[in-house]
């Protein structure tokens, strides 16, 4: 019999747990919570605002998954320091939990910048979790006025959360475009174009500087009136537990294929790991939904002592706002960078396809997003580009341009 | 388990698979009052090129990674059948940014759909199959 610990209950514990089960029925799995909450899909807070789902819905496992699954979950408290050498971990309750194999599923934090005055700002949110959105939800009003620093994925989506509720949101990003993480200028012209005509009111190439009260002095020497503050400028990815304790860390706590950290015995995936991003040989956080579960099965599954590789990682987003969807992957190689582009205008939205060394190597979808995971395959799978009709694909993504051969495979045997 | 596999050679392209898929998905009794003059939304779909025609529709992976990539845990393996439960998807179509073979869709209002077996509907057996005049397409263990 072993003892894991698994430090988190997001999505990676998630995969871990399930991970672990594949391949050892019997051991006892401890989970530190530091969050009070059954595991939940992190990614729904928005949607909760929006009012498309709630807390029963949002659960990402049902009621029973940790009994079901023999897990002793301990929440309310947070793991404070890691003794790789004894195989222990101190929790802040000033107990000491003993391990066999130890999963750090620790996930990211919101980043928060030095800003002049942001203690005289009353109502300042954070958009990461659970407790986070239920303060934000406690905050507003029907005549808010919200402003939101950061036109990432996390303030947008804020943003479209509390459109119907407040009376007035803008946002501003110090970068020139929103989403500038996975879109390029134009793509996200398209996008930035589609929320002002829903009624979100943008700032780029701005930022907020100080704060005093409920105004906020910009970059520009703007200054912007608020009632409510969410700041949404980036995460990073909490290293702290495997770092402190001598684990390798990059930008995130550096690990294997196998997901092991370079402490014996202590294992890490999601948001708080690194990976391989195959669609451009870099190590890099990838701190999405699936990414975080692939990582954390394949953890369990060595903890326990099988043998399991997470090597298909990719950079994937697929997100609509006010019924527009935008669905990117990959990695965008422009010319600039040896690759080529096709490019295409369709309907409301946008096209652009990015290949090079004769692969797709990411895309960018806006309006028609049908069948997209043909692409998202083609980059995951490396699949060579000379073995398809690349110039029918381009044009619509099918299995006809795949061949007789892939499609008697995939349409007449099991996958 | 018993899947949905397709024989290219003998598909006439006469799309009877999809018009059976809307129907028995429809919920409505009388096939005429469920599709006529209507756009119809089958989770099956003929497509293909150059007078080969073939019916593509969730193929029930075995480790299937739109199951791993739900964000809200919507999709789920049941007795091996993959299933979605539509009280917690939201509909942010990250399960089609993944599936390999573009089988998940759209339906009527937007939501996303796919081939369930016709389980859960008034078919109880696959309605592309029972439908399909050339046993082109065929609900059986491989």
């Amino acid at each position: 019999m072993k003892k894991y610990v698994i430090v988190g209950n997001g999505t990676a514990a998630v995969g871990a747990v399930e991970g672990i089960r594949s391949a050892d029925k019997e051991s006892e799995i401890v989970i530190v919570s530091e969050e009070r909450h059954h595991v939940y899909c992190r990614p729904l807070i928005s949607y909760y605002l929006e009012g498309k789902t709630d807390a029963r819905r949002m659960k990402y496992r049902p009621d029973d998954f940790y009994d079901r699954n023999g897990c002793r979950v301990l929440y309310g408290v947070k793991a404070v320091k890691l003794d790789a050498e004894n195989k222990s971990v101190l929790l802040d309750d000033g107990s000491q939990l003993k391990y066999d194999k130890l999963c750090a599923a620790t996930g990211s934090s919101a980043f928060v910048p030095r800003f002049d005055g942001l203690d005289t700002v009353e109502e300042k949110h954070t958009f990461m979790t659970m407790d986070d959105m239920l303060g934000l939800e406690k905050a507003v009003r029907p005549d808010s006025r919200v402003l939101i620093v950061g036109a990432g994925l996390i303030g947008l989506k804020c943003a479209e959360g509390l459109a119907h509720r407040v009376a007035e949101i803008t946002v501003c990003d110090l970068a020139d475009r929103v989403l500038s993480s996975v879109l390029d200028g134009e793509c996200a012209e398209v996008m930035q174009r589609h929320l002002e005509k829903n009624g979100i009111r943008f700032m780029l190439s701005d930022t907020a500087q100080s704060f005093e009260g409920k105004t906020a002095l910009m970059k520009s020497g703007k200054t912007v009136g608020f009632d409510i503050l969410v700041l949404a400028v980036g995460v990073r990815p909490n290293v702290s537990l495997v770092a402190d304790a001598g684990g390798k860390c990059g930008k995130g706590i550096t690990v294997d294929a196998r997901s092991q950290t370079s402490l014996t015995d202590v294992y890490a995936a999601g948001d708080c790991a690194e990976c391989m991003d195959i669609s451009c040989g870099g190590v890099k956080v990838l701190a999405i939904l699936p990414n975080a579960y692939m990582q954390g099965r394949c953890a369990g599954i060595n903890m326990a002592g099988g043998e399991e590789e997470f090597d298909m990682a990719i950079p994937m987003n697929s997100v609509g706002f006010f019924g527009l969807h935008a669905m990117t992957a990959g990695s965008m190689f422009d010319e600039s960078n040896g690759g080529e582009v096709y490019r295409e205008r369709t309907g409301n939205g946008i096209k652009k396809l990015f290949s090079r060394d004769g692969r797709l190597t990411g895309f960018i979808l806006i309006g028609d997003v049908d069948r997209a995971g043909i692409y998202t395959n083609m980059i995951r799978k490396r699949i060579p580009l000379s073995e398809v009709d690349y110039e029918d694909l381009k044009k619509i993504p099918n299995l006809f341009a795949f061949g007789k051969k892939y499609r008697d495979k995939i349409l007449g045997g099991v996958v | 388990m018993k899947r949905v596999f397709v024989n290219e050679k003998w598909c006439l392209g006469c799309r009877l698979c999809e018009y059976n898929c809307a129907y028995a998905n429809s919920g409505v009794k009388d096939m005429i009052k469920a599709l006529k003059g209507k756009n119809i939304y089958p989770r099956v779909r003929i497509e293909g090129e150059d007078g080969i025609t073939y019916a593509v529709s969730c193929r029930h992976c075995t480790d299937p990674i739109c199951v791993k990539s739900c964000i809200s845990a919507a999709i789920s393996i049941k007795d091996g059948a993959v299933t979605i439960d539509h009280d917690k998807c939201v509909g942010c179509f990250t399960c089609v940014l993944v599936c390999p073979y573009g089988a998940i869709g759209r339906g009527e209002t937007g939501a996303v759909q796919k081939c369930e077996l016709c389980l859960e509907n008034i078919s109880g057996y696959p309605a592309c199959v029972q439908g399909c005049p050339n046993r082109a397409i065929v609900y059986e263990e491989r």
